[in-house]
């Protein structure tokens, strides 16, 4: 659990710039205190996690379709290992079929989020998504049943 | 071999409060939810051996009175979201106000300010969680539950459950299975 004057740490992995760029600077107008990384891809984003040294992120975005190592390859890796059981794991898609969503929660995701076209949209999103990721880690609410589909 | 479990995160909470505060041989009263009355003062090493002590379990004392504040509005509402009889008659800001001798509206500006959300949807996050818990169980009915819950109607609890997760409490259900399955196998 994380104090509320905590900045919250979030990773993104998308390979599209703009995708990129647009999630930056959603984030920045957050109110809440918050450090982010961005990884251009799933290796470089595994790379990094699996440095013992880092501060472990409270959630990380995972772009579905990633050429090389794809989103849901990061996803089981990290579900595979108990190092990461209180990382959020948010899933970013373009699919919205409940099948899609129901496998990717069955794989460990915890937010299931089905991209929007637009930028404001984007923004309230993000937004929601990690408000409700807050609640979990600041009021001791089970990670391992946290699910979120937006 | 696996093995199911449950817990009260309460009970859990006290009896290592209880263990760790012998240990120090610091006495003590434990007081409602989330408080409680040393007798005498304690050194300053052996409070920060408590600190660390109490860490190790997630459990975090607080010294900065808003952040007092919130954890004691959280703590009121968990108290009565998970036990039936404890839900007031009254309206939920009444209570609210009364249990923590604040004014409502002073009340919600301070959580909503550090909680990046309001009283209302805090209540119906934990209900969902709770229902959540209840679910897994399997011992009681969807029925069964949003009348735990204080909920008016099945329907009403679906919905909720609908807004807070993104899933209807059957998919819900499947994943949490089917996850187990996987886990399982593997």
């Amino acid at each position: 659990m994380i104090a509320h004057q905590d900045p919250m740490h979030i990773l993104l992995a998308d390979d599209d710039e703009d995708d990129r760029a647009f999630f930056s600077e959603a984030i920045t107008e957050l109110k809440m205190d918050n450090k982010l990384t961005l990884f251009e891809d799933g290796k470089g984003l595994m790379d990094y996690l699996l440095n013992p040294d880092i501060k472990l992120p409270h959630i990380l975005f995972l772009d579905l379709n990633m050429p090389g190592k794809t989103g849901l390859d990061c996803l089981k890796e990290i579900r595979a290992n108990s190092r990461f059981k209180d990382v959020s794991v948010a899933i970013y898609s373009t699919s919205s079929s409940e099948k899609d969503i129901e496998d990717t929660f069955i794989e460990g995701a915890n937010i299931y989020i089905k991209k929007p076209n637009d930028f404001s949209m984007l923004k309230k999103v993000i937004k929601e998504v990690i408000n409700m990721n807050w609640q979990f880690h600041t009021s001791g609410l089970n990670i391992e049943t946290f699910f979120f589909s937006i | 071999m696996k093995l199911n479990y449950n817990y009260d995160g309460n009970i859990a909470c006290r009896t290592i409060l209880q263990d760790q505060l012998e240990k120090l041989n610091i006495s003590y009263q434990l007081l409602d939810l989330g408080q409680i009355e040393i007798s005498d003062d304690i050194a300053d090493d052996s409070f920060e051996e408590l600190q660390t002590s109490l860490n190790r379990f997630a459990i975090h004392i607080i010294d900065n009175p808003k952040a007092q504040l919130i954890q004691r509005i959280k703590d009121a509402i968990i108290e009565i979201v998970y036990d039936k009889d404890k839900f007031p008659n009254t309206t939920i800001s009444q209570y609210l106000s009364d249990k923590l001798n604040y004014r409502y509206g002073y009340i919600t500006n301070v959580f909503s300010e550090y909680t990046y959300t309001s009283i209302e949807n805090f209540i119906i996050i934990q209900k969902i969680e709770r229902a959540k818990k209840l679910i897994i169980e399997e011992k009681l009915s969807l029925t069964e539950i949003s009348y735990e819950l204080n909920y008016s109607s099945v329907a009403y609890l679906s919905t909720q459950f609908k807004k807070v997760t993104g899933l209807t409490p059957s998919m819900f259900k499947r994943v949490i299975d089917r996850r187990r399955k996987l886990s399982n196998t593997e």
